[in-house]
């Protein structure tokens, strides 16, 4: 498809989780390794907002970090925009850098506490050499006055602003760049949920202005279901479900997302009795054999113990279950 | 001015005001350093000009007139003659400048081998930490005594006057230098895990300036007090070495010089050569030391 801006091919990621050296030789032990991420493959279109939800552990993270080049990936491709991420390096990859961002989790790391709020947004502006002089000022100014702050905040220090404050200085410094593609690492799981609402509208916003694309890590669903245009369901490092927006709310088809939905509080009281999720999520360097999904699913067949689902068409997207397929006739 | 009045404000000052210690400390210290800089305009005597020294003057017990020349000295003199008072202005002159020196020497190659080691880390970092454990494991003094020796031996006797206190700067800063890269090494573990250095790595900023931007700023809070304790530190092991002979040269005596060649006279009765060196010591190293417990203090949010 011509209109994919982020294309992710079969992205693995193995992280050697081995004991030292000596210790491996002394004790007679294998080296090993943990899988965060298993044969991912998704497409984010142009303008689109796609969310990752999963729980815990279940590598949506290290997605978002694989995706700008803060890990590399173990097997798999990136492209972006038709660039072939992994192989790029020199001027061409400071060229795609600017065109893409990172938004974080914690706006109390992610802002240097040395460094006055003007610095810190024009620093993405001095390392791509996109102004000079005065001209900086400015538009530090009229990025501040775009996340709505003022320009005179700029020479303050994070310090003297509030969670939700930072990460509005978080994504201006984002914004300073004039990126096309931004990857928001659950960028409000840190703040109060009053502050939260204000925090997404306000990226909704410069959405619609600017033309951005988001890759929006979450794992709250409320907050996934105001974003996201699909929204992709990881667990254990593969992708079990893919789903448009509103969709995966109302037809939810893989038998784990069913699982997280029927979790959600419900606000409205309607009197739905809520059912919790049943067991934990399973050791990542010792996935269970096949479906990593069955020990947990009520579906279960004996072809899950033993063969990995494939990716299967579904009303709504695709999923990897056994159970979605049709049944050979 | 508006930096000065928000200084002033600041939580530093603020514990700084309030502590009486801390105030006593840093006017002590101060009082001390500024004598030592200002030592030629200070002191009475010049102790170093040979043409103003007196032999009968020597040995004069303080406050009292020589019995032979009816000169009076605060602190009395030595056996040459030279006034108590202002040898130890000198001296202190001497003692500070090894003792800074040797601190900014050993901060410096501190600071730039423990961010080495904790942006590195992998091999790097382990070369470097257990090469730090083995020197940790010897008494700094035995380190700063073996490289003065081993580097007195590579100078020419000829040259040996003048260089002499730059090696002492060099065997000091040289024993000390772990104290430094331990902590940086720590901190800048700890803040290269912190979201702002993704942010900037993110955007492909040079490693170089990320290390030195980035992460150096945040790192030198801890490393301040240890160089604040690390300066009374050197100052004794400056008097140490002087003490026991191979540190500055006679011609420019420390205080470390002044006490051993007081300690010579004191079972003679002449304690004042001894006594009065010895206070200043005490007196400097005390309130550098203080000074450096309420850095300490005041930088630990969980103290307060």
């Amino acid at each position: 498809m011509s209109d994919a801006l982020l294309k992710i091919e079969n992205l693995t990621r193995y992280f050697d989780v081995s004991k030292p050296w000596l210790n491996r030789m002394l004790e007679r032990e294998e080296k090993q390794f943990l899988t965060a991420v298993a044969d991912v493959s998704f497409e984010i279109k142009r303008g689109e907002t796609f969310a990752l939800v999963g729980e815990s552990g279940s590598g949506k993270s290290t997605i978002a970090k694989m995706v700008v080049g803060l890990i590399g990936a173990s097997e798999g491709t990136i492209t972006f925009d038709g660039h072939n991420m992994t192989g790029t390096a020199g001027a061409e990859m400071r060229d795609l850098r600017r065109r893409f961002q990172m938004i974080f989790q914690d706006p109390f790391a992610s802002l240097n506490p040395r460094w006055r709020v003007g610095d810190i947004i024009a620093e993405p502006i001095h390392t791509f050499g996109l102004l000079k002089g005065a001209q900086v000022t400015n538009r530090v100014g009229e990025l501040l006055d775009t996340v709505g702050l003022s320009a005179k905040d700029a020479e303050k220090f994070p310090h003297e602003f509030s969670g939700g404050q930072r990460q509005r200085i978080a994504i201006a410094r984002a914004l300073s760049s004039k990126p096309e593609f931004i990857v928001c690492d659950e960028p409000t799981s840190a703040l109060d949920v009053s502050v939260q609402a204000q925090i997404l509208n306000l990226m909704k916003d410069l959405q619609d202005e600017m033309g951005l694309t988001y890759l929006f890590i979450s794992h709250d669903l409320s907050v996934v279901r105001h974003m996201a245009n699909r929204i992709g369901v990881l667990y254990l490092g593969s992708l079990v479900e893919v789903a448009d927006g509103k969709k995966l709310f109302s037809e939810p088809q893989h038998p784990y997302t069913r699982m997280l939905l029927d979790a959600v509080p419900d606000l409205a009281l309607s009197g739905r009795r809520r059912k919790p999720v049943e067991g934990e999520i399973p050791n990542p360097i010792n996935p269970p054999s096949g479906c990593a999904f069955h020990p947990r699913c009520p579906l279960v067949m004996p072809r899950c113990k033993v063969d990995p689902p494939h990716r299967v068409e579904t009303p709504t997207g695709y999923a990897a279950c056994f159970a979605l397929e049709k049944q050979p006739a | 001015m508006n930096r000065l009045g928000r200084m002033w404000d600041s939580d530093i000052a603020w514990s700084f005001r309030h502590s009486p210690v801390a105030v006593v400390a840093a006017a002590m210290a101060l009082i001390i350093i500024l004598a030592a800089v200002f030592a030629p305009w200070i002191a009475p005597y010049n102790p170093f000009d040979p043409s103003s020294l007196n032999l009968m003057d020597g040995f004069t017990p303080p406050g009292e007139p020589n019995a032979f020349t009816g000169n009076t000295y605060l602190m009395g003199t030595d056996n040459q003659g030279r006034d108590i008072f202002s040898t130890i202005l000198y001296g202190a002159r001497i003692s500070l400048f090894v003792g800074f020196a040797a601190v900014i020497f050993a901060m410096v190659l501190g600071i730039g081998l423990g961010l080495l080691a904790g942006w590195r880390g992998g091999w790097v970092d382990s070369l470097l930490m257990r090469v730090a454990d083995v020197q940790l494991s010897f008494p700094s003094i035995l380190i700063a005594l073996l490289i003065f020796g081993v580097a007195r031996g590579f100078i020419p006797p000829s040259m040996r006057e003048e260089v002499a206190i730059w090696v002492l700067i060099v065997s000091i800063g040289l024993s000390d230098w772990v104290q430094y890269a331990r902590v940086v090494r720590g901190a800048a573990m700890v803040e290269k895990s912190k979201e702002y250095v993704q942010a900037a790595r993110v955007i492909g900023v040079h490693p170089a300036r990320i290390v030195l931007r980035h992460i150096l700023p945040n790192v030198m809070g801890p490393v301040l007090v240890i160089a604040t304790i690390g300066l009374a530190l050197a100052i004794i092991a400056e008097a140490t070495l002087s003490f026991l002979g191979v540190g500055v040269p006679p011609t420019q005596p420390s205080l470390g010089t002044l006490i051993r060649i007081g300690q010579q006279y004191l079972f003679s009765g002449e304690w004042w050569i001894l006594l009065f060196p010895s206070i200043a010591l005490l007196l400097l190293a005390l309130s550098v030391n203080l000074l450096g417990d309420w850095l300490r203090d005041a930088l630990n949010p969980r103290l307060r």
